[in-house]
């Protein structure tokens, strides 16, 4: 595992490094290109901006209302069945739905528990290996006019719970619990 | 969908913090959380950017043609259905490619760009075929190569380590992608002479 670990610290230096060369190697201008680049990760911050303003509000009071308590408590059978900390278990409910909230959820647990704590870690994996699935087919979907959408959520939905399952399963193995 | 999800969180919360007796606490939270909301944008803006400008940099020295024409064989035979040199097989790459590296912003058009031209081998123009969901559940479970989001996010936290969850975000991913596929290849059989 503790090569994991190596390709995790590498990941980043690397990358950057094997970039520049072949673009240099092609001779692209890269400040001037990463300039271009960076300008829209400032356009996507502004439009992800007001909808995690909407959903963090509603997260917010969710939360503080003891309604997520609630719903916690309610499937803690399960989720003790499969090994998941109850903390996680709010995301694992929005990561399918929405993207902005469950970076919200993501980034409250991370402040609450700490992002080197184990839930923190498991926390970030999740939110990292799994997708916005109503959104994407919503969108997709919505794109042609398909109404009949068939057996693919179920599948989406299958693939989503595997990989919460993995995100707790890898993270006791590499971390510990 | 989101709409009445959004809706229900926020009536059920209200309604059970006044029965809770947490009404003060509720209105604080509708506050903060706005407040929250924003100073986390501006929190995330930095590393965002910088992710940004390099995979620009990828995708102009052209890494991003490469690794299309590097997947071409492997979804040749995840869609058995789609001729070869269909435009779908090459949007669907471009697309997979953009959110294999993180490139939100480039995935979504060419995503659409890729259901049009599935649409187009559709022969009832309201139901989804196999292709299309294959397609989808591959672009929802797909491995991201940087999850940049969720390190700006334990950068911000104040981590010792922000990149440490790299590997086992691959990891996890790869279950989710694997699963997916054999879901949807094993629902498609059994889906096959249902509506």
């Amino acid at each position: 595992m503790n090569v994991l670990k190596a390709v995790s610290d590498f990941a980043i230096p690397v990358l950057f490094l094997v970039i520049l060369s072949i673009a240099v190697y092609r001779d692209v201008k890269v400040y001037d290109v990463f300039i271009e680049g960076a300008e829209e990760g400032i356009s996507t911050i502004l439009r992800i901006m007001p909808s995690l303003v909407g959903l963090m509000v509603a997260v917010g009071v969710f939360r503080e209302s003891g309604a997520l308590d609630l719903l916690v408590y309610a499937l803690k059978p399960v989720t003790k069945l499969l090994g998941i900390p109850p903390e996680i278990v709010p995301l694992i409910f929005m990561r399918p739905i929405s993207g902005s909230a469950s970076l919200a959820l993501v980034s409250d647990i991370i402040k609450t528990y700490g992002p080197d704590s184990f839930i923190g870690r498991v926390a970030s994996t999740m939110m990292g290996s799994a997708e916005t699935i109503f959104y994407t087919l919503t969108v997709y979907f919505g794109s042609v006019g398909i109404k009949n959408i068939r057996y693919t959520l179920v599948a989406a939905l299958i693939s989503d719970v595997v990989g919460v399952i993995a995100a707790v399963w890898i993270c006791t193995l590499v971390f510990g619990s | 969908m989101l709409n009445y999800i959004w809706l229900g969180m926020l009536v059920m919360g209200f309604v059970i913090g006044i029965l809770n007796g947490r009404v003060e606490q509720v209105t604080k939270a509708a506050m903060d959380s706005s407040n929250n909301a924003v100073s986390f944008c501006i929190g995330l803006l930095g590393v965002l950017c910088l992710w940004s400008g390099l995979m620009n940099i990828a995708e102009k020295s052209g890494l991003v043609r490469v690794i299309s024409k590097l997947a071409k064989p492997v979804l040749r035979r995840l869609f058995p259905d789609i001729p070869s040199r269909h435009p779908a097989l090459g949007a669907m790459v471009l697309n997979l490619t953009a959110n294999f590296l993180g490139l939100g912003n480039a995935a979504t058009p060419l995503g659409i760009k890729a259901m049009h031209e599935l649409q187009k081998l559709n022969h009832r123009k309201d139901t989804a075929t196999d292709a299309m969901s294959m397609f989808l559940v591959l672009n929802a479970s797909i491995i991201t190569l940087v999850p940049s989001m969720v390190i700006s996010v334990r950068v911000e936290a104040g981590s010792a380590k922000p990149g440490e969850i790299i590997g086992t975000i691959w990891v996890a991913s790869a279950c989710a992608f694997i699963a997916g596929i054999i879901a949807t290849k094993a629902l498609s059989i059994i889906w096959r002479n249902k509506p």
